[in-house]
C-alpha cells in the first residue's frame, strides 16, 4: 500500500475512540407520545444513526414534539482523502503596513464605500468593519489614516450606491447583507453586482476597471464570489483587519 | 433605593434632558409633516386606497400640499372640498370655514372617541381575564404572513408569552405611506397594516379568554409613517408601541427633524390611548460597547421620558429600553449588567422598563448562548424589570424556531419560578454601587455637552449609537413643513386640551 492510497477512517468522539456517538435535536408536527417517539427513532436510523435512543422528548402545544436523540453514527469519514482548505489568499497586516502599503503604492487614500443594500436595516456588520469602534478588538476602516470611508448605512438603493460609488471615484464597495429571508441576500448581492457592470461598462473588457465589489454576512455559505459577480466574500467573524489587508492585496500590490 | 444614588445627582440629570430637550420640542410644536396631516386624516375615517393601492390619505395630503400647502393643516381644505376624491381642495374661509372647522372637529372627535373606547375596552378585558404579573414575558412573530402569525402568537401566548410583537417587515420604516389589508408576504417580518392589527387583535382576544389572562400586542410605531400607524394602533387597541425619540434617525437615516415633529405627535395619540411605548436604547449597545456607551443609554432614556412626559405620556406607560450586551469574557460582566440593569431601575421607579437580551455576543455556540439567556433572565428578576424579551439560542443564526422559543420559554419560566421574589433579597454592594453612580455621573456629563450645544448637534456629532446624523440629512425631511399662524388641527386640539 502507497502512501496515497493510505486511508484514515474517523467516527465521531463520545468519550471512546470509535464509539461514533452524536446526538441531534429536532421538532416533529405530531403529537407527543409513544408513536411520535417511534417516529424520531425512524428518522434517526435513515440519518444513519444505529442504535438511537430518544432522551428527551416534549409536548410543544397540542400538535408539535421535541426531540433530542443520541446515537451511534453508521458512516465512516475517510479523514486522509479531505484536503486541506486553501487558507487565506493575503497576507494579514497591521493598520500601520495597511496605511503605508497605500501611501507608498498608491500615492493617495484608497477609497472605499460601504453600505447594506435592499431592504436590509441590519448595519452591524458594515458598522463592525467600517467605524472607528471596529469589532474584536480592531478598529475600523474608519481609523486608518490612508482609508476614506463613506458608510451609507442602512437600506440603501442599488442605485445610489452606484451614484455615490462613482461620486467619489471609489477603489472598493462594501455590502453587508444580514436578513436571509427568501434568499434575499443573494438576491440583493446579484443585482449590486449586475448595477455596477451596467454602470462601468470597462468593467467588461477585462481588468477591474471598476471598484473592487466585497460582500459580508453570516449566510453566504453556499455560493461562491463568482455565483453572486462579487470579487470577495466575507463571512462571519471577520475582523476590520482582514478586509484592509485584503483591499491592499487586491488593490495596491506592487 | 439600593444603590445609594445621590438625588442632586439625579435631579440635575432631568433638569439637563429637559433643557437639552425644549428647542427640539418647540420645533416640533410650530412644525407639521405629511404623516402627522395623514394621522389626522385616518382619525377622521378616511381609509382605503385608490385602484394604484395607493392610500386615500397620501393623495388627499399631496393634493393639498400641491394646491393650497400644507402650513394651514389638512383639516380644513378637506373638511371644505365638496367631493374631497375628485383631489381639488381650496383654503376655505368665513362661514364657509366655520363649516369646515365644524366637520373636521366632529369627524376627528368620533375618531378620537373610538380610541377612548378601546382604550376603556382594555381596561374592562383587563379586568375579565386578568393582568399578568410582572415581569411580563414579551415574545416576537415574524412570518411575513398575517395568517401564519396568527397561530405562532396564539401558540406563544398558550406557551406563557404575556406579550406578542408582531415585528415589521424590513424596509416598511422607509415607506412614506402605510400598506392597506391584510399581508401576506413580508421581509423578514409582517407590514404594519390596520386590517393586520384588527386580526392580530380579535385573535389574541380569544387565546386571552381561553387562558384568563389579557395578552398584550404590540406593534412599531416608527419610521416615516410615525404618527399614521400610532393612530391604527389606538385604532385597532394595540397595547404597546415602539416609539423612540431617536432610533429612526440614527438606525434608519430618517431625518431627525421629521422624526421629532412625527414622535411628538404619535406620543400624543399613545397618551390618549392608554398605550405603553417602547424606547429603542438596547440598540445604541449593538453598535457601541456596552459599558463604554452605557452613560448613553441612560442620557437617551431621560430624553425619551422628558419628550415622553411633555406629550402627555404618564410615567406607566414609558417602557424605557435597555440591554444585557455586556461582552461575556470580561471579568464581573455579570456585576455591570447588574449596576446597569438597577440603575435603571432606580432611576425610573415606575416605568415599565423593558429588558432586552444578549444579541451581540451570542456567538453560534447555542449551549453557551442558552446560559447567556438564562443569566441575561436572572438580572432581570433580580432587579426588578418589567418587561423582559426572551432571548433565543440561536439569535444571530437564523429566525427562531419553534422549538427554539420553546427552549426560551423553558429557560424564563425555570429562573422566574427558581428565583422568584429574589430582588428582595438582592442588596448590592460597592462595586455595583460605585459602577451605578460613574455611569450616572457620565451621564450628567453627557447631557451637559448636548444641553450646551443642542441635541440635534449631539446627534451630527455621533453621540448616540456612534452614527453621525446631521439635522438636514436623512429621509423625509422634505415632508416637514413650518405651521402658519392659521394652521389647523382637530386633532392635536382634542390630544392637548386633554387634563
Amino acid at each position: 500500500m502507497t502512501v496515497e492510497t493510505m486511508k484514515q477512517i474517523i467516527r465521531p468522539y463520545g468519550d471512546t475512540t470509535g464509539d461514533a456517538m452524536i446526538q441531534v435535536s429536532f421538532t416533529l408536527p405530531v403529537p407527543h407520545g409513544p408513536r411520535a417517539d417511534l417516529a424520531a427513532l425512524q428518522l434517526a436510523g435513515k440519518m444513519g444513526l444505529d442504535p438511537a435512543s430518544v432522551v428527551h422528548s416534549k409536548a410543544m402545544g397540542p400538535d408539535f414534539t421535541f426531540f433530542i436523540v443520541y446515537g451511534k453514527a453508521t458512516h465512516l469519514i475517510d479523514y486522509a482523502g479531505i484536503e486541506v482548505p486553501e487558507g487565506r489568499e493575503f497576507e494579514l497586516l497591521t493598520p500601520a503596513q495597511v496605511n503605508a502599503a497605500v501611501k507608498a503604492r498608491l500615492g493617495r487614500r484608497l477609497v472605499v464605500v460601504g453600505a447594506c443594500i435592499g431592504t436590509d436595516a441590519h448595519t452591524v456588520g458594515i458598522d463592525a468593519i467600517l467605524n472607528v469602534k471596529g469589532f474584536a478588538g480592531e478598529k475600523g476602516l474608519e481609523y486608518y489614516r490612508e482609508i476614506e470611508v463613506h458608510n451609507l448605512g442602512a437600506q440603501v438603493a442599488v442605485g445610489d450606491l452606484v451614484a455615490r460609488a462613482k461620486a467619489v471615484d471609489a477603489d472598493a464597495v462594501l455590502v453587508s447583507q444580514v436578513v436571509t429571508q427568501k434568499s434575499a441576500h443573494i438576491h440583493n448581492t446579484k443585482q449590486m453586482a449586475a448595477a455596477f457592470a451596467e454602470a462601468y461598462p470597462t468593467s467588461l473588457t477585462g481588468g477591474l476597471g471598476r471598484p473592487l465589489l466585497i460582500v459580508g454576512g453570516p449566510r453566504f455559505d453556499t455560493v461562491t464570489p463568482s455565483d453572486l459577480g462579487v470579487d470577495r466574500i466575507f463571512g462571519k467573524g471577520t475582523t476590520p483587519g482582514e478586509v484592509a489587508s485584503y483591499l491592499v492585496h487586491a488593490l495596491v500590490r506592487e | 433605593m439600593k444603590l445609594g444614588l445621590d438625588p442632586a445627582v439625579v435631579r440635575k440629570a432631568r433638569e439637563l434632558a429637559a433643557r437639552a430637550a425644549e428647542p427640539v420640542i418647540e420645533m416640533a410644536r410650530t412644525h407639521t409633516t405629511v404623516s402627522v396631516e395623514r394621522a389626522v386624516l385616518r382619525l377622521a375615517g378616511v381609509t382605503g386606497a385608490d385602484a394604484d393601492g395607493i392610500p386615500w390619505v397620501n393623495r388627499v395630503v399631496d393634493a393639498v400640499r400641491d394646491q393650497v400647502g400644507l402650513e394651514h393643516g389638512v383639516a380644513l381644505p378637506f373638511f371644505a372640498a365638496e367631493n374631497w376624491r375628485s383631489l381639488k381642495f381650496g383654503l376655505p374661509a368665513g362661514t364657509e370655514r366655520d363649516l369646515a372647522l365644524l366637520r373636521a372637529r366632529e369627524a376627528v372627535g368620533a375618531g378620537v372617541a373610538r380610541i377612548d373606547r378601546n382604550r376603556a375596552d382594555r381596561d374592562r378585558l383587563l379586568a375579565r381575564h386578568g393582568d399578568p404579573g410582572k415581569p411580563w414575558i414579551y415574545l416576537i412573530v415574524a412570518t411575513g404572513d398575517i395568517h401564519e402569525d396568527i397561530p405562532q402568537a396564539q401558540a406563544a401566548a398558550r406557551e406563557g408569552a404575556d406579550v406578542i410583537a408582531v415585528i415589521r417587515s424590513t424596509g416598511q420604516s422607509l415607506l412614506d405611506y402605510v400598506p392597506e389589508g391584510a399581508t401576506r408576504q413580508g421581509y423578514a417580518g409582517t407590514y404594519a397594516t390596520q386590517e393586520n392589527f384588527r386580526l392580530m387583535r380579535a385573535a389574541l382576544d380569544e387565546v386571552s379568554a381561553e387562558l384568563g389572562r389579557y395578552v398584550r400586542l404590540t406593534n412599531y410605531a416608527s419610521g416615516l409613517c410615525m404618527p399614521e400607524i400610532a393612530t391604527l394602533a389606538g385604532l385597532e387597541r394595540l397595547d404597546m408601541m415602539l416609539n423612540d425619540c431617536m432610533y429612526g434617525i440614527i438606525f434608519r437615516d430618517i431625518n431627525p427633524r421629521r422624526t421629532f415633529v412625527d414622535q411628538r405627535f404619535s406620543r400624543q395619540i399613545h397618551a390618549r390611548a392608554g398605550i405603553v411605548i417602547n424606547t429603542g436604547e438596547d440598540n445604541y449597545l449593538t453598535t457601541a460597547d456596552a459599558i463604554d456607551a452605557a452613560h448613553t443609554v441612560v442620557a437617551s432614556q431621560l430624553l425619551n421620558e422628558r419628550f415622553g412626559h411633555e406629550a402627555g405620556l404618564a410615567d406607566a406607560q414609558l417602557g424605557l429600553g435597555h440591554a444585557f450586551e455586556i461582552n461575556p469574557q470580561i471579568p464581573d460582566s455579570f456585576r455591570l449588567e447588574l449596576a446597569h440593569a438597577q440603575l435603571v431601575r432606580e432611576l425610573f421607579p415606575d416605568a415599565p422598563l423593558k429588558y432586552m437580551p444578549p444579541t451581540k455576543h451570542m456567538t453560534g455556540n447555542i449551549f453557551a448562548g442558552y446560559l447567556l439567556d438564562a443569566f441575561f433572565n436572572l438580572a432581570g428578576v433580580m432587579t426588578g424589570q418589567s418587561i423582559i424579551l426572551i432571548g433565543m439560542m440561536t439569535e444571530g443564526i437564523h429566525t427562531p424556531w419553534l422549538s427554539d422559543r420553546d427552549l426560551a420559554l423553558e429557560n424564563v419560566r425555570y429562573v422566574r419560578r427558581a428565583a422568584g421574589d429574589l430582588s428582595e433579597d438582592f442588596t448590592p454592594g460597592p462595586f455595583i454601587r460605585e459602577r451605578a453612580a460613574r455611569v450616572l455621573s457620565e451621564t450628567v456629563d453627557l447631557l451637559h455637552r448636548v444641553a450646551g450645544d443642542g441635541l440635534l448637534d449631539a446627534i451630527a456629532d455621533g453621540v448616540f449609537g456612534v452614527t453621525r446624523r446631521p439635522a438636514d440629512g436623512g429621509r423625509g425631511l422634505d415632508g416637514v413643513v413650518e405651521k402658519a399662524g392659521d394652521y389647523v388641527n382637530p386633532a392635536t386640539e382634542i390630544l392637548e386640551a386633554a387634563p
